[in-house]
């Protein structure tokens, strides 16, 4: 009974030093942002229903979309390489095939209508600072606005995959892969994929020339982005391990509630694609989770029993000493 | 020469040649241990199994792992973790451990002061324990910084930077301990070796001297009991072992030992396999960098209660208090100048005394991880000159303590 009081005594210690030490010193280090479940609240809803047809010839029309992005499922081929493109914009401009699956269509009305507000981006591209955001908004084709709007949005939904074949490698790369690297691989289904940089995969190269050569191009990408963010953004290879899923997830919601004037814009995922993304990050910074899970399972069960037949000893052993 | 004969089978053998039996009975058999001893003197044996499951997963993290600034982080967080069978069960076990034996020689430390068990004799038992004490936290410290992440390499540059003495300004020293103005590749290689050589060999060899310390004065038990142990040993040995007040280490305490190792090593597995990063700090799973300073940089948080010591005051007199905090510990024999070897309750006001000091490290511990702004570094200033003062007054308050 003794040994139990005593047993209580530790436990509870050692739990208020660890409350203290995790749980309430990370809330007082760090605020606690809550998620809106990817629901963008402050752009305005879609009130038109859009036509795919007609968006398609906005697209590739007058919405002079084409002009700057690639559509790959659509046979537009990127109108540059992503270098020359990176150095002309700052960055690539993104493919179009699945940007219907991957960002909210709100999100997607709200930056065809005014990307720098979309993107929340405003604090850097105003007429005060005379900079304007490099891909230019779309002041209407003489129709409705909105309609048009509706319109190309339902294309661009009407073209992506169907949310049930997105992966969580497709949502990284339309989402992240422009501005953040990976440099681990990863296995998924089997196959080993490369390291990710801004401008692709890196493929496997036969003569030491060509890999220079490709590196050459993922340096000179970086230096644009570098002299369009301000930064190089992260590589994300630990960012599973070093955020955490509640951080990434929140971050990329609303880049700004944690870092003020960053140059990070709002991503505009899905609360799907997000979590996509969380299990593309998982994959590569932690892939053993499952094994882990797994293997647990019978390490605790095996450790159970030898407690179990431990405590019979003592009782046997010590029945003859009391 | 000693006399050999022909050997009638192995035990016999090597019974002749290294007296296995008569090891048996002065190590296991006929070591004696008071009876009336709770759960927190299997802490020992606690120890010595976490620190073997820090020893042999150290090896195989060592067999992948690279001493090199460019290849460290990503040797630990790609190819230990993810490309080599099991590295991350070994890199779990290695984190979870390195963490838990320090909360283990806290209970273990804190048992000892609760019931006198550093007095009268056992003052070597004390000091050996507090030497290990010090090696546990030089090696627990050059691990963190093996995996060169950012919290690794600031800590690094923070403490090493303690070395400059404040007003002293001894940066020479700094210097000449780091191998160069920053902490860079020969700062790995040195602390490397230093992690993973010098400081195991240094606590191998403690606790032996720790585990010797114990043979004479033999282990205190609760109440405190003075006991004739050659004179309990022979009526145990007569077969009353019911009246007998001490019993066998084999197998009488190791049964109480390996029941207790067992329920401890399942909240151990608990830790590793689900809930592993509380280990850890995310901080250091960012790559390090030189140039970007992490918004708060703090220790592990078995070194927060000193660092809070530390922290609150001006450096040089911060630096002494530190200095202070860190030696302290070793002369509580000679602070405690009751004669009494019995459980806090049990004496005057040291039994205040005690749970006083419990309470101030646990405050320094949790002022030490947030930042010091406002209340919280009113609180840190306040619970470390409370700290201080604490061992001002043991040898007055211990003094007057009557025998009991």
């Amino acid at each position: 009974m003794k040994e139990l009081f005593i047993l209580v005594v530790v436990t509870v210690f050692t739990l208020v030093t660890y409350y203290l030490v995790e749980p309430f010193a990370h809330s007082q280090m760090h605020k606690h942002i809550e998620s809106e479940g990817f629901t963008y609240k402050d752009l305005p809803a879609l009130t038109k229903k859009g036509d795919a047809a007609r968006g398609k010839d906005l697209v590739m029309g007058a919405g002079a979309c084409v002009g700057c992005h690639s559509i790959e499922v659509a046979g537009m081929p990127a109108p540059m390489d992503p270098v020359t493109a990176a150095q002309s914009y700052g960055v690539n401009p993104p493919d179009l095939s699945n940007a219907g699956v991957v960002f909210d269509a709100k999100f997607l009305a709200a930056l065809i209508k005014n990307p720098a507000h979309a993107l929340m981006l405003e604090h850097k591209y105003n007429e005060k600072s005379g900079k304007s955001y490099p891909m230019p908004q779309f002041y209407g084709a003489g129709g409705d606005m909105d309609q048009e709007v509706a319109d190309m949005v339902a294309y661009l939904q009407s073209i992506a995959v169907p949310q049930e074949k997105l992966t969580p490698n497709m949502a990284f790369e339309v989402a992240c892969g422009r501005c953040h690297a990976i440099h681990y691989q990863y296995n998924l289904d089997g196959k080993l994929h490369a390291p990710w940089t801004q401008i692709g995969e890196k493929p496997t190269f036969k003569h030491k020339q060509d890999e220079l050569a490709f590196e050459t191009k993922v340096l000179d990408y970086q230096d644009a982005l570098t002299k369009y963010l301000g930064t190089l953004p992260p590589d994300l290879s630990m960012y599973i391990r070093s955020r955490g899923e509640h951080y990434i997830k929140t971050f990329v919601e609303d880049p700004q509630a944690y870092l003020k004037g960053t140059a990070m814009p709002r991503v505009g995922v899905t609360a799907e694609a997000a979590d996509k993304v969380i299990e593309h990050l998982e994959n590569v910074g932690d892939s053993k989770r499952h094994k882990r899970e797994e293997i647990g399972k019978y390490v605790m069960i095996y450790i159970i029993i030898f407690a179990i037949f431990a405590i019979l000893w003592k009782k046997e052993v010590w029945r003859d000493l009391h | 020469m000693a006399h050999f004969t022909k050997a009638k089978n192995l035990h016999d053998w090597l019974n002749q040649r290294l007296a296995i039996d008569t090891l048996n009975r002065v190590l296991a058999t006929e070591y004696w241990i008071p009876k009336n001893i709770n759960f927190l003197w299997a802490m020992g044996m606690i120890l010595a199994i976490t620190f073997g499951l820090l020893l042999i997963s150290g090896i195989f993290l060592l067999m992948y792992y690279q001493p090199n600034i460019d290849l460290a982080f990503d040797s630990v967080n790609y190819t230990i973790m993810q490309e080599v069978g099991y590295g991350w069960l070994w890199r779990h076990v290695h984190g979870v451990a390195a963490s838990v034996v320090f909360l283990i020689i806290y209970i273990h430390m804190f048992t000892g002061i609760y019931y006198g068990s550093y007095k009268n004799g056992r003052e070597m038992i004390w000091i050996s324990g507090m030497l290990l004490f010090v090696a546990f936290s030089a090696e627990a410290f050059s691990g963190y910084m093996l995996p060169w992440g950012q919290m690794s390499y600031w800590a690094g540059m923070v403490i090493t930077n303690l070395f400059a003495g404040g007003s002293l300004h001894a940066d020479g020293l700094v210097e000449w301990i780091r191998g160069d103005y920053i902490p860079a590749q020969a700062f790995l290689n040195r602390f490397f070796m230093l992690h993973v050589l010098l400081i195991p060999l240094a606590i191998i060899g403690l606790i032996g001297l720790h585990f010797g310390a114990l043979r004479i004065p033999h282990v205190n038990n609760q109440d405190g009991e003075e006991i004739d142990f050659d004179a309990e040993a022979k009526k145990y040995l007569a077969g009353d072992k019911a009246n007998s007040k001490v019993i066998r280490f084999m197998n009488d305490f190791l049964a109480k030992d390996m029941m207790v190792v067992g329920i401890f090593l399942i909240l151990f597995f608990y830790l590793v396999f689900y809930h592993y990063d509380f280990a850890m700090d995310p901080v250091n799973f960012d790559p390090a960098n030189g140039l970007k300073t992490p918004a708060h940089i703090y220790p592990e948080w078995y070194f927060l209660w000193s660092y809070e010591i530390l922290r609150p005051f001006s450096t040089d007199v911060g630096l002494i208090a530190f200095a202070f905090a860190q030696v302290i510990f070793f002369l509580l024999p000679f602070l405690d100048r009751s004669p009494n070897a019995v459980p806090a309750s049990r004496r005057g006001l040291f039994k205040y005394w005690f749970w006083a000091m419990l309470i101030d490290m646990i405050i320094l511990t949790a002022m030490g991880k947030v930042p010091p702004e406002g209340v919280f570094s009113a609180i840190g200033f306040y619970a470390a000159i409370t700290f201080i003062g604490l061992w001002i007054i043991l040898p007055f308050i211990t003094k007057f303590e009557k025998k009991v």
